[in-house]
């Protein structure tokens, strides 16, 4: 069981309640498959992601990368149980996406380097490290019914 | 690989970040102390307390490392040799823990350059981190 100070909690809410989707999520999603480009094995058929211009202004993109971002609202809902939460996502993930879950933590830590560069001085390490610890629990909830 | 953009680039931003190399490194570790708490224990004879003296110069000497390789980063192998036989030799970190500081430098440089830091510029830092960490670890076996 993952234990969550007071303090934790209400970090991650804060920084989920500031957030713009429509521009965290695809800057994250994005910089990902920039950042690491053998991930754009998954988006074959989103279009023109050519080079870094088309793959930022790629409207899929776009739409996927607020998608995802939004699916970590229940984790944030959730934060007692986000391997439950995400049981029926990691199997989608495994059966019919086929997404090596070693990506998982590739996009988690596009998704840090996004907001730290937003918040600027406001990531604080301590905000850094519970940021972090929040989405490797939700990068291992993704793992866990691969088999 | 680095494109000759990437190294250009690279450059760069290290020539503009070597005035403040003590905050940048200082932050740098102190982010990973912070996320990975194993990574103090290299440090256990140090000071490495927030604003702490050790801290700083041990920040500062990093990051001038790192920005001295960046001048020339086709000669890494040539620049970093005294460093490789210090860290295979008498530091003996383990090379897992490069990629942890390395992680912690960019998030830095993030919080530092903002918009500025372009997933171009973070694709080519982060492969001019991986390359400096193996080139380091290059001795150690």
């Amino acid at each position: 069981m993952v234990e969550w100070s007071e303090q934790e909690r209400s970090i991650i809410t804060s920084i989920f309640s500031n957030l713009d989707y429509n521009d965290v999520g695809p800057k994250a999603l994005s910089r990902c498959l920039i950042v690491y480009p053998w991930t754009q094995r998954y988006f074959a058929n989103f279009g023109n992601l050519y080079n870094a211009e088309a793959i930022k202004t790629n409207p899929n993109i776009q739409a996927h990368g607020t998608k995802v971002l939004h699916g970590l609202d229940r984790a944030v809902k959730n934060m007692d149980n986000i391997k439950g939460t995400y049981a029926e996502l990691s199997v989608l993930h495994s059966e019919k996406l086929h997404v090596d879950p070693d990506n998982f933590k590739l996009l988690a830590d596009c998704l840090t380097i996004v907001i730290a560069a937003k918040m600027g001085s406001g990531f604080t390490p301590e905000i850094q490290a519970t940021f972090q610890k929040f989405l490797a629990v939700v990068v291992s909830a993704l793992g866990k019914q691969y088999h | 690989m680095l494109s000759k953009k990437e190294k250009k680039l690279i450059k760069d931003i290290w020539e503009r970040l070597t005035p403040v190399a003590e905050d940048i490194g200082s932050e740098a570790l102190l982010r990973m102390f912070t996320s990975y708490p194993g990574t103090k224990t290299y440090f256990s004879h140090l000071d490495i307390s927030p604003g702490s003296a050790h801290l700083n110069s041990h920040g500062k000497k990093i990051v001038l490392a790192i920005a001295g390789g960046a001048k020339d980063i086709s000669q890494l192998t040539v620049t970093l040799a005294p460093l490789q036989t210090l860290h295979a030799y008498q530091l003996r970190i383990d090379p897992t823990n490069f990629k942890l500081l390395s992680h912690c430098m960019l998030v830095t440089l993030a919080c530092y350059l903002g918009e500025e830091f372009t997933p171009v510029a973070h694709a080519a830092m982060d492969k001019y981190l991986s390359a400096f960490a193996a080139v380091l670890s290059e001795k150690y076996r």
